[in-house]
């Protein structure tokens, strides 16, 4: 069952069109990776979800229902990508304050807040206040804000950012112990490394419109090249044949670019008859950071002013 | 809703329970008990610096106007015979006199030649006593030169005091506009600095969330109305809290003075005995003219135009607060228009005090960005009933329309960052519609 579905959902501002008709569905449970540019209309994408916005047109489901700001806003927890605390509130206090918004009773939000804070070891906080913390620590704190009220859709906007890597690594277990209770994820960033560790399917956005839609394998298998590395020593200048180019080599290694009807096997059968010795043969796959840069490279990442 | 009252309960409590809430709550009346004690301290201390003057009276204006008993006075004269000014003039001092009075020969029905030398220059007080020893003298002069005796002249001279009445529907009441002109000025006073104070307090309080980025947070929780409605109340009620404390510390004060300063009552009872038109008569003055006044009319309109007037300028506050960022220098900027009217309000007051139904003043009192200020000024007077009520609705209405279209300023600027807007694209956020 899908838990988030977006149909055509358009949002005009005065002078841009910040989405533009886009249209997906996030299954319960996954984690789902929102990706673009600077600008590409994430931000006014998310803000629509989490209820901050209402769309020109086109509508949101919520667990099979139409989102309910004032409702559904309470199962929903998001961590923007600009961090906001209030500097001058104590720590655990704050996230109390945070949860009870978010419609937990004060004693359940204070259970459930005392259990993040040990479970991140960040007991010794709570009297503290966030002026008082680094970077780092305040990032966590505001995971725990996010997370703390058991939010049925977590919306988390770079989450890794200004995290070192043992912190970096407690956030990305605890995220995959939440999708795995239930709970779904929008994953937001440009680090498209974490995006492939971590996400199951992904959107890519450009200028407000969806420009890619699909599984992280789909989304690979559409874009690859029928690039193949060979191992084997053998030089280019040798390879006479007009089913493949030679893209790149070296000593012990050669990429090949088959041409369009040529097979896997043919370049095989092709290297057994040169009685070649082969040691090894894999298809290479783009990265997503490949992907990335191919289909937004050349539009000009910022979005246009259609007039001031 | 609760979750306005948790909006509501944050923005109270995180001020209440700051130090500085406390430090201001207790110091500002323990300064102002602190201040009357000084005030009263001084003037039963005061005048106690004695000085010498001279005189030299070439004129023979002064005779028997100097005081005899010396010992009581602040300034001691005393003719001098046998000098000259140009020959006094390096002496006085050595001799022990502040300051020497020299009246050259003149004609008494013209005398207008009148010289103090002094040190340094004299203060206010020393030189009107002297002018009033002088103008006392002339005078008798005068009056013997046409053949009045002095006394004769003293017995017929005649000082009214004219009493103010005003007829109402329950019968004739006695007036009493210096008591009522002091709290006009004191009710007006008090509202438009509680409503620039606290004001200023939203602005800052919004313009804090939206620099640290808290605003997105929160609005994913709540409405973007919810939290600056809660804002608003939230400090609205710090405020009233701070006000309920200091009449409350104010009345203690007032108990606690007698019972430290027992020496103080006494010597005032004292005074009043001997000088029955002093300080007591003052004290039946002031009690009178309190008792005259509409008390529970002017509590309830002080209540009623401090809310309205807090509540209407704050969502203005919040709106400005909501568009600027970090920078101090912009928010003044932006703060300057709205402090325009409260500041005129002020301005309106100050004339309506003394002319309560001239046309500004009922106009200010009507209108609404006004109405708060002008009307404490006009309200311990008779107003028409009408008037009060179509500027307690207009307050109320311009609220309500100025809440309405904040909100929407508010709710689109709290989310923008970098340039700051202009005002006409912050009105056209306010009127856009949905």
């Amino acid at each position: 069952m899908a838990l988030l579905e977006i149909n055509n959902l358009t949002k005009q501002f005065a002078t841009q069109l910040a989405v533009n008709d886009v249209s997906f569905s996030i299954e319960k449970g996954s984690i789902f990776g929102l990706l673009g540019p600077n600008g590409a209309g994430k931000t006014t994408l998310i803000r629509m979800i989490t209820g901050i916005f209402y769309p020109d047109s086109g509508g949101i489901n919520f667990e099979g229902k139409k989102f309910d700001t004032m409702k559904d806003s309470e199962r929903i927890g998001y961590m923007p990508e600009e961090r906001g605390l209030y500097k001058k509130m104590k720590i655990g206090e704050q996230a109390v304050y945070l949860c009870r918004l978010k419609g937990m009773s004060s004693s359940d939000a204070t259970k459930k807040v005392k259990e993040w804070f040990v479970k991140l070891n960040m007991q010794s906080w709570w009297d503290k206040k966030v002026e008082d913390l680094s970077k780092g620590m305040s990032q966590k704190l505001q995971f725990v804000t996010t997370v703390a009220h058991e939010p049925s859709l977590i919306i988390l906007d770079e989450p890794f950012s200004g995290l070192d890597p043992v912190n970096a690594n407690l956030i990305k277990e605890e995220i995959y112990a939440l999708a795995k209770k239930g709970s779904t994820i929008i994953f937001s960033t440009h680090r498209m490394e974490q995006v492939e560790e971590i996400c199951d399917h992904i959107i890519l956005m450009n200028k407000g419109a969806k420009i890619l839609d699909g599984t992280i394998a789909e989304v690979k298998n559409h874009y690859k090249e029928n690039i193949y590395k060979i191992g084997a020593t053998v030089y280019p200048e040798h390879l006479m044949t007009h089913i493949f180019n030679v893209t790149s080599h070296n000593t012990n290694e050669l990429c090949v670019k088959l041409d369009h009807d040529t097979t896997p096997n043919d370049v095989l059968q092709y290297f057994i008859n040169q009685k070649v010795a082969i040691n090894s043969f894999t298809e290479v796959m783009p990265s997503l950071n490949e992907i990335f840069i191919k289909l937004v490279e050349g539009t000009s990442t910022a979005r246009e002013f259609t007039n001031n | 809703m609760s979750k306005i009252g948790l909006v509501i309960g944050r923005e109270y409590f995180t001020r209440v329970k700051k130090k500085s809430f406390l430090i201001m709550t207790i110091l500002v009346p323990f300064l102002m008990v602190a201040f009357y004690a000084a005030i009263i301290w001084i003037s039963m201390k005061g005048g106690t610096d004695s000085q010498k003057i001279a005189i030299i009276d070439e004129a023979g204006i002064i005779k028997n106007e100097i005081p005899t008993d010396t010992a009581k006075q602040a300034i001691q004269f005393k003719l001098i015979a046998g000098e000259s000014e140009q020959s006094f003039i390096p002496k006085y001092k050595t001799q022990g006199y502040s300051a020497f009075l020299y009246i050259p020969k003149q004609n008494i029905d013209s005398a207008s030649a009148f010289k103090l030398h002094s040190a340094s220059s004299t203060s206010l007080s020393t030189t009107s006593r002297v002018e009033n020893l002088v103008e006392e003298a002339l005078q008798n002069r005068r009056l013997e030169l046409k053949g009045i005796d002095p006394a004769t002249y003293k017995s017929v001279r005649a000082n009214v005091n004219v009493e103010n009445t005003i007829d109402t529907k329950d019968g004739e009441k006695k007036s009493h506009s210096g008591i009522a002109l002091i709290i006009s000025i004191v009710c007006g006073t008090l509202i438009y600095m509680m409503m620039i104070i606290y004001g200023a307090q939203v602005m800052r309080g919004v313009s804090e969330e939206k620099t640290n980025r808290v605003a997105e947070v929160i609005v994913s929780s709540v409405k973007p109305f919810e939290l600056m409605m809660g804002k608003i109340l939230g400090i609205g009620a710090v405020g009233l809290t701070q006000f309920l404390i200091w009449m409350v510390l104010i009345l203690l004060g007032q108990m606690a003075i007698p019972m430290l300063f027992p020496d103080l009552l006494k010597s005032a009872t004292d005074a009043a005995a001997t000088v029955p038109q002093g300080a007591a008569g003052m004290m039946q003055t002031v009690t009178e003219g309190i008792a005259s006044l509409p008390i529970t009319k002017i509590i309830l309109s002080f209540m009623f135009y401090f809310l309205g007037g807090y509540l209407t300028y704050a969502s203005l506050f919040a709106a400005v607060g909501s568009v600027v960022s970090d920078d101090q220098q912009e928010a003044q900027q932006m703060m300057f228009p709205i402090l325009m009217p409260i500041i005129i309000g002020f301005v309106i007051m100050t004339q309506a005090v003394n002319e309560p139904n001239s046309t500004l003043a009922v106009f200010g009192s009507i209108f609404p960005l006004t109405s708060p200020v002008v009307m404490m000024g006009r309200i311990t007077y008779e107003i028409p009933t009408w008037q009060l009520i179509v500027s307690m609705l207009s307050l109320i209405a311009c609220f309500l329309l100025f809440t309405w279209i904040t909100a929407k300023i508010y709710r689109v600027g709290i989310l923008m960052y970098g340039k700051k807007p202009t005002w006409r694209e912050m009105l056209k956020w306010g009127f856009r519609k949905g």
